[in-house]
């Protein structure tokens, strides 16, 4: 895997940010599009633009094949047996709060338990406290280690008969922790209760397999790995998307509808009420291929080495500090940290000025931020189109915030 | 754009010594605000007598930049009527949108109009400034 011939295939590098090449470290929060997915979207709206499920036109024939053809790609791209465990959404928040929505608020009552570590990105956190609240079910935090990680005895300890569901991010989009999905899902189905995956962060970044890590759902987002914004997935078991009521109700959805009560179609179409997200599951097809292409396997070592990379780097300068696991264990391709004395804000605007694109904010992560003892952090995210110039530009820059702003603190 | 006309000796300045910190008594108005996007916080407490700014105290955190408008608002405003501060907000606003305006008017806070040049600061900048304009909304209402 060659990412300087990656670059050629991104049109936004062809930007300058403020007089400088783009330095592009954000694509935990969303990634760049190769013009490979680009082409498609204008293919799909030039060439076969049409509702889908419905038409009986040539073009209504075309985009309905588009679409689910759409679908199977993503169905083998995550191993699962069938396509039709494979329900597009608007992306990770949506599928998340569908099972919550969907399968979690009807089943679930005062007594049962739901277990996450505290660590999790909002979206998988609201939702349960929202299920919790209607139902009277409660919330058990796993314990975190002081460098994020979660220890399986503290799962078997936290995980009763009275759980229902246990959920975890496979990567933590703060810490790059990448977390033992399969060996928790191994506890919480001893247990008799469901294991639901945040996969923003791992599935654009590594290969995987839904059937090998047992989990019963699986959450993700396009935009995150080259595909289109408001595209998203949620993968669920046959037996429990049987289960599983819609979340919305309307055209597409149904079998029968009667003046006073209707019948749905089959997973994952009673999953998709209303117009679905054509282009956008075009689009994801596309990027999957795109991915499948250079192989995640490669993906993965790539991203890992350059957070590698970035995390001895900056640990090296003096004043800064880096959250999660220590440089040289397995994690995702990113990097979170903070330029003492100098809010995170502050810092990502001087390096905005060099061109290099870094997030600073809470990450929609508060809980974690408090456990960490913070506000806010920078963090610097890495994917198929990085260098290791890049991790020397982020340094670089780096060293002129630390310079600029002890000039400026005195 | 040269980071120097973002953040000026003065910003840093009262970033690193803000002034009017801490609290006032219970009796003073109060307002808790953040900005959800990024996690700054700022507490503002007004002791208003007779329709004037008589002290005025904050606790925070953010960035540079929240944090010294934070600080040089606080100073402005004491001793001004409330409706005098709350024309000090519109100028203040007024600048953040690059708009001319009489920096007179704004003494030290003029140092803050590089901001408009950096759209997704002017939000920090703002903080304090929407903290005082619900304080001084609550005190019409008694």
């Amino acid at each position: 895997m060659n990412p300087i011939e990656l670059r050629k295939d991104f049109p936004i590098f062809e930007e300058k940010i403020n007089g400088h090449p783009l330095v592009y470290l954000d694509s935990a929060a969303t990634s760049q599009k190769p013009r490979q997915v680009l082409d498609v979207l204008k293919r799909y709206y030039e060439h076969e633009n049409s509702n889908v499920h419905r038409g009986v036109h040539t073009l209504g024939t075309r985009a309905t094949e588009s679409y689910e053809q759409a679908r199977e790609k993503v169905a083998t791209f995550i191993h699962a047996p069938s396509a039709n465990q494979v329900v597009f959404t608007r992306g990770t928040t949506e599928s998340l709060n569908m099972i919550a929505y969907g399968y979690a608020r009807t089943r679930f009552q005062a007594g049962d338990e739901i277990v996450l570590p505290p660590s999790e990105h909002h979206s998988n956190l609201i939702p349960w406290q929202q299920v919790a609240r209607a139902t009277g079910a409660s919330i058990k935090y796993l314990p975190l280690q002081p460098d994020g990680t979660i220890r399986l005895e503290d799962v078997e300890a936290t995980v009763t008969e009275k759980t229902k569901l246990v959920t975890i991010a496979h990567v933590s989009n703060v810490l790059g922790t990448i977390n033992p999905v399969k060996e928790i899902a191994e506890i919480a189905h001893r247990h008799g209760a469901i294991m639901v995956v945040d996969g923003a962060q791992s599935v654009p970044h590594m290969p995987i397999d839904v059937v090998e890590l047992d989990c019963d759902f699986l959450a993700f987002s396009g935009h995150k790995m080259c595909g289109p914004t408001g595209i998203g997935v949620l993968y669920g078991k046959k037996e429990l998307f049987e289960q599983m009521e819609p979340t919305y109700f309307g055209g597409e959805m149904i079998d029968v509808v009667e003046l006073y009560e209707s019948t749905w179609k089959e997973a994952p179409w009673k999953f998709e009420g209303g117009t679905p997200i054509i282009a956008g599951a075009i689009g994801l097809g596309a990027a999957v291929d795109y991915l499948s292409a250079i192989g995640l396997d490669a993906v993965a070592e790539h991203d890992a080495k350059l957070a590698n990379l970035a995390m001895e780097r900056l640990q090296a300068i003096d004043g800064i500090d880096v959250y999660g696991p220590p440089a040289g264990v397995h994690r995702g391709g990113l990097v979170t940290f903070n330029l003492r004395g100098v809010h995170p804000h502050d810092v990502a605007t001087v390096l905005d000025t060099q061109g290099v694109a870094v997030r600073a904010g809470h990450h929609c992560a508060q809980p974690l931020m408090r456990i960490l003892g913070v506000g806010s952090t920078a963090r610097a995210s890495f994917y198929l189109y990085n260098t290791e110039d890049d991790v020397e530009h982020l340094v670089e820059a780096l060293q002129q915030a630390k310079e600029f702003f002890g000039h400026a603190i005195g | 754009m040269q980071l120097d006309e973002l953040y000026r000796q003065v910003i840093m300045d009262h970033y690193q010594k803000p002034r009017n910190q801490g609290t006032l008594s219970e009796d003073a108005i109060s307002v808790d605000l953040r900005n959800p996007s990024c996690g700054d916080e700022i507490f503002l407490q007004l002791m208003v007598e007779d329709g004037i700014v008589k002290d005025v105290r904050f606790r925070g955190s953010g960035c540079s930049i929240s944090m010294s408008s934070a600080s040089m608002m606080t100073e402005a405003i004491k001793g001004k009527t409330v409706d005098d501060a709350l024309k000090l907000s519109q100028t203040f606003r007024e600048m953040m949108l690059g708009h001319d305006v009489d920096f007179d008017e704004l003494g030290e806070l003029e140092s803050l109009h590089g901001v408009a040049k950096f759209p997704a600061r002017i939000k920090c900048a703002t903080l304090a400034w929407q903290a005082l304009e619900r304080a001084a909304s609550s005190t019409g209402e008694n």
